[in-house]
Parts: structure tokens; C-alpha cells; sequence
């Protein structure tokens, strides 16, 4: 009796190390929050360095198309962020727009059309196209991309066009692949009842398939456009990296991401110049931060459906 | 004599090297239902899926044989098989309302066959749940999502939605199965209301249940017909000692 008493009240061996490994990952969480948080704080910090140390006004630094950090006017540098914004929302929406169909399209031969095929085929050619380094898409759009919009359009060939281009592939894998996921995640169930209701293939899809899974793939599509406005060293590549505001969409232009990388490197910490870049860096931040939100709540009101 | 609205004859289907259904001959008279029974496996399911053409869906199915709806071969080259599942209308195992409105779900056949006057798809919507005895429970949450009801909501919900088309055959594949007794019931009482109006073909795995609501009843047993008559000759003079040793519950 006093045996078993004993045995229960002192802890045993695995329950001691069960409440070591507990402790172990509140540990790698906690580091892990604190790392955000450190960088959070420190581009918040950094970012509005711009406003209170260099007194650019807020409304100045979003609306303005003058960029120009080295160059003061009437007492604050001229940091006019509106063409990278423009250049960045721009590129994403088109890129993400243009993705779009391609993306559904694929998905579904995938998944509804041909689906052994069709599976067989573009699984591998996904996961290829996933896995080719940034630069690699970079340096194709700068021997491709970019000399066929200069035969086209004239000009340099670099611009918004041509970024949108290259974005195009890079954000479609991402895209399709999600899509894929929100499709198979629709019951064969509600096909078999549409085939039996006497609905076309094609009404299938486009009545109950794509309906059903309409919220994962708005979580695609929002996936894509956060890699899109986010991406920066293909872009940057393609761009022209030209301040300017984005008129045409094959001349020269630039978004946050490719003034960022171009001009990071040339700045000194604390000056005028860098806190700008800094406030650029902010304005990602948030953007990425807005995409994620977007997600939760695509995902919140898509489970509130069901 | 009743005329006869579906005939197969020696229907043989195959899951790849897999033989389902040996060649069965059967015959459905028009407004009367008929049970399928036999125990799990043996092919019912398989058959049934026959008659609306849904094994198509089914990668390496192999079917011969001939099937006939009112004297037109179901698969038959020139048949539309979109038009012969408008004809022939089918209720899952599972309650499978698409997630939608209650309304949305029971015109999705009138829409997709291109209905689009609102006042005739809320006939249609009125008049199919009134036929599947649910009308009462959800006439004031038409636009509630269908997936908000219960399980013998769902299915009398399903069964509207096939009937809304207005089928000449309604196929169901155990459609009391994921249902309460309560429920089953209700559905029970609903088939012998419709058959007056349609032909009725059902898989049951309860046997009161078909004694209850068949006409007729025919027996399968691993892929074979064994034998099939009225519901009152199977269950009270069965001639086959497989269809007695079912039916008593020595096996299945
Ligand atoms: N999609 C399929 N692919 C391969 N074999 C299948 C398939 N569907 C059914 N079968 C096989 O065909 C046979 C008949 O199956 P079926 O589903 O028609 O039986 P059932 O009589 O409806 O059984 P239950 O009462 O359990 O629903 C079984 O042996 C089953 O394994
Ligand atoms: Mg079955």
C-alpha cells in the first residue's frame, strides 16, 4: 500500500522528463518571440527615425514623388516614397492578377480535369519552379524579359512590365499549389451530387468546386501577393530602378523592395539616407503584416461558412 | 400490368480485373419501390451506381450488358449522360448538401438546366420540400446554410434536391443508414408518398425497412442476383435457402 502511495506522489521518471521538454519549448518559443519582437521594434524604431529626427512630415513622405535623401529642402530631406509604392503595388497587382487564371486553370486540370495526368505532370514542374533560387528568375528576366519588351515597346526594356513578368512565375507555383490544396480539400461527395443532379462537368467545377473552396483560394491569392510585393532581388534585377513614378509600364521604375537592396549598402547607419530606407522597410513590415490579417480573416469567415 | 420503366439484363461491371456484378437481370416497374438487399460487398451500391451511369466517375470500370430506361439504352453511344441523370435522380449514403442556402441547394438542378425565373425556382423549391417532409422545419431559414441542419434534415434536404428536377427514377443508396430511427422513419413515410409519382429504387441494410416501404425486393449475394419478387414473397416464401438464411439472419 505505502509502496504504490510513494510511487504516485514522487514524480517518475517520464513525467520529469516530459516536464523538462515542456519547459525546453517555451524556452525555443520564447527566443523565437523575442527575436520577432527585436525586429519589429527595431524597424519601427529605425523607421520612424525618418519622422521625429528628420522631420519629413508623414504626409510628404507618402504622397511625395520626389526621391531624393541627399538633397534637402526647406529643412528635411526630399524622401517622396510614392513612386516605390506605386512601383511595388503595381507590380504586385499585376503579377498576382496575370497569376491568377493561370494558377486556377492548372490547379484544376490537376485536381478535376485530368487529374492523373495531369498530377503526374505539373506536381514536378511546381516543385522545380518553387525551388529555383530568386536570382536565377532575375537573370532569365534580365537575357529574356528584358530585351523582348525593348523589341516590343522600345525603350530600355527594363520597367514595370517586364518585373511583372518574371513575378508572374515566381508567384504562380505558389499560387497553383495552394489552390490545389483548397480544391482537393472540397469532398468528392458534392461532385458526385452535382454529376447526379445532371450538371456538366464544367458546372461542376465552376458551381460547386470552385465555390466551396473559394476562401482557400483567396488565402492563395493573398499568399501570392505577399511574395510578390515582397520579393526583391528578381525584381530589382528587371526594374530599371529608376525613382520615378511608375506612368508607363515599360519605362523605368522601382519598387520598396529594389530601392531597398540598390541602396542599403551605400548608406551610412544614422544619416538622413538610411532612416529613409528604414521607413521603407516599415512600410513592408506593415504591408506583410496586413497580407497575414487578410489570411486570418479570409480564413476566419471561410470556416464560419461551412 | 405495369409498365415496365427500367430492364437490365445481364448486366456485368468490373473494377479493373475485379468482377463486381456477374450478370444481372432485373426489371423496375414503374411507381413501385423496389429494395435492394444483401449483405456488405455483395454489389448493390455497384449496381445502382449502374443506372444513373455515376461508375463512369470510376477509373478501369468495365461494364457490359444492357440497360434500358424506357426503352432507351443507357449507354448507349448517343446517350446524354447529363440528361439520363436529370431523368434518373440519386440520394447519397451520406447526406451531401453542397454548402450553400437551403434554397440554393434544392434548385441547383433547375439552375443548372437554366431555370432562371425566380418565381418558378421558388415553386419548385416549395413544392420539392413539401414532397420531402421538411418543408415545415426550415421554411423560415431558406437562406440558412444547409449545413447548419441535422443529419435527417440533410438527407430529406438531399432528397428535395433531387427531386426539385423532377425525376422519373429516384436511386438511394442506404439513405437511412447515418440517421436515427426517428428520422429513417420520416424518410420512410416520405418514399411511400413519392410513389406515387416516381419510381423508386433503394439499397437498405434494414430489413424491417424494406419490409415496411417495398414493393418489391430483390436479394444480392457477391455479385449475383439470387432472387427477386415481391417484397412479400422474399421476406414470407423466399426459394432460395441464401435469401431464408439473409432474410432470418444466419448470415450478412
Ligand atoms: N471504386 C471501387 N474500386 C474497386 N472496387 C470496388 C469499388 N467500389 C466497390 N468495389 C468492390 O465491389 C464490390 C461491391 O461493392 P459495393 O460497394 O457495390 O457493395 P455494397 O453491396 O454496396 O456494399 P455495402 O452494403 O457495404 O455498401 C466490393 O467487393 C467492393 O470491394
Ligand atoms: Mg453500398
Amino acid at each position: 500500500m505505502d509502496k504504490i502511495r510513494a510511487s504516485i506522489l514522487t514524480p517518475s521518471r517520464s513525467s520529469k522528463l516530459e516536464r523538462r521538454g515542456k519547459w525546453l519549448s517555451l524556452l525555443c518559443l520564447g527566443s523565437i518571440c523575442i527575436v520577432v519582437i527585436a525586429i519589429f521594434g527595431f524597424i519601427t524604431y529605425r523607421g520612424l527615425a525618418t519622422f521625429t529626427t528628420d522631420h519629413v512630415s508623414l504626409s510628404k513622405f507618402l504622397t511625395g514623388t520626389d526621391w531624393n535623401p541627399s538633397v534637402s529642402k526647406s529643412g528635411a530631406p526630399l524622401v517622396g516614397a510614392l513612386p516605390m509604392i506605386a512601383g511595388s503595388f503595381l507590380i504586385t497587382i499585376l503579377a498576382t492578377a496575370l497569376a491568377i487564371p493561370f494558377a486556377i486553370g492548372t490547379a484544376l486540370m490537376m485536381t478535376d480535369v485530368t487529374p492523373k495526368t495531369g498530377t503526374r505532370i505539373l506536381q514536378p514542374v511546381l516543385e522545380l519552379l518553387v525551388g529555383i533560387p530568386s536570382v536565377v528568375y532575375g537573370f532569365v528576366g534580365l537575357t529574356v524579359v528584358v530585351p523582348a519588351m525593348r523589341n516590343i515597346f522600345g525603350g530600355s526594356g527594363f520597367g514595370i512590365l517586364s518585373g511583372t513578368f518574371v513575378l508572374f512565375v515566381m508567384v504562380l507555383p505558389t499560387i497553383t499549389s495552394m489552390t490545389v490544396d483548397a480544391l482537393t480539400s472540397v469532398p468528392k461527395s458534392f461532385r458526385y451530387a452535382s454529376l447526379a443532379l445532371g450538371a456538366t462537368r464544367w458546372q461542376t467545377i465552376y458551381k460547386v468546386v470552385l465555390r466551396s473552396a473559394t476562401p482557400g483560394i483567396l488565402t492563395a491569392i493573398v499568399f501570392g501577393m505577399a511574395r510578390a510585393f515582397g520579393e526583391a532581388l528578381a525584381v530589382q534585377m528587371v526594374v530599371g530602378n529608376a525613382t520615378l513614378m511608375p506612368y508607363s509600364l515599360v519605362a523605368p521604375a522601382s519598387t520598396l523592395t529594389s530601392v531597398l537592396t540598390t541602396g542599403i549598402g551605400n548608406t551610412v547607419m544614422g544619416t538622413a539616407q538610411n532612416d529613409a530606407l528604414w521607413s521603407l522597410a516599415l512600410i513592408l513590415l506593415i504591408m506583410s503584416l496586413t497580407f497575414n490579417l487578410a489570411i486570418h480573416l479570409i480564413a476566419n469567415r471561410g470556416s464560419l461558412k461551412r | 400490368m405495369a409498365k415496365q420503366i427500367l430492364t437490365t439484363k445481364n448486366v456485368r461491371l468490373s473494377y479493373g480485373d475485379f468482377e463486381a456484378l456477374h450478370g444481372i437481370d432485373l426489371a423496375f416497374d414503374e411507381n413501385e419501390i423496389t429494395a435492394l438487399i444483401g449483405p456488405s460487398g455483395c454489389g448493390k451500391s455497384t449496381y445502382l451506381r449502374c443506372i444513373n451511369r455515376m461508375n463512369d466517375q470510376i477509373d478501369g470500370v468495365k461494364i457490359s450488358g444492357e440497360l434500358k430506361f424506357n426503352d432507351t439504352d443507357i449507354y448507349a453511344e448517343q446517350t446524354d449522360v447529363v440528361e439520363l441523370r436529370k431523368q434518373i435522380g440519386m440520394v447519397f449514403q451520406q447526406p451531401n448538401p453542397f454548402p450553400m442556402s437551403i434554397y440554393d441547394n434544392v434548385v441547383f438542378g433547375l439552375r443548372i438546366a437554366g431555370v432562371r425565373d425566380k418565381s418558378m425556382l421558388d415553386e419548385a423549391a416549395q413544392a420539392a420540400l413539401k414532397q420531402a417532409a421538411i418543408w415545415d422545419e426550415v421554411k423560415n431559414k431558406l437562406d440558412q446554410n444547409a449545413l447548419a441542419l441535422s443529419g435527417g434534415q440533410q438527407q430529406r434536404i438531399c432528397i428535395a434536391r433531387a427531386l426539385a428536377v423532377s425525376p422519373n427514377i429516384i436511386l438511394l443508396d442506404e439513405p437511412t443508414s447515418a440517421l436515427d430511427p426517428h428520422s429513417s422513419r420520416q424518410i420512410e413515410t416520405t418514399l411511400l408518398q413519392l410513389k406515387e409519382h416516381y419510381t423508386i429504387i433503394t439499397v437498405t441494410h434494414n430489413l424491417q425497412q424494406a419490409s415496411r416501404i417495398a414493393d418489391r425486393t430483390a436479394f444480392f449475394l457477391q455479385g449475383d442476383l439470387i432472387e427477386a419478387g415481391t417484397t412479400k414473397q422474399i421476406f414470407m416464401n423466399p426459394e432460395h435457402q441464401e435469401t431464408s438464411d439473409f432474410i432470418t439472419g444466419i448470415f450478412g
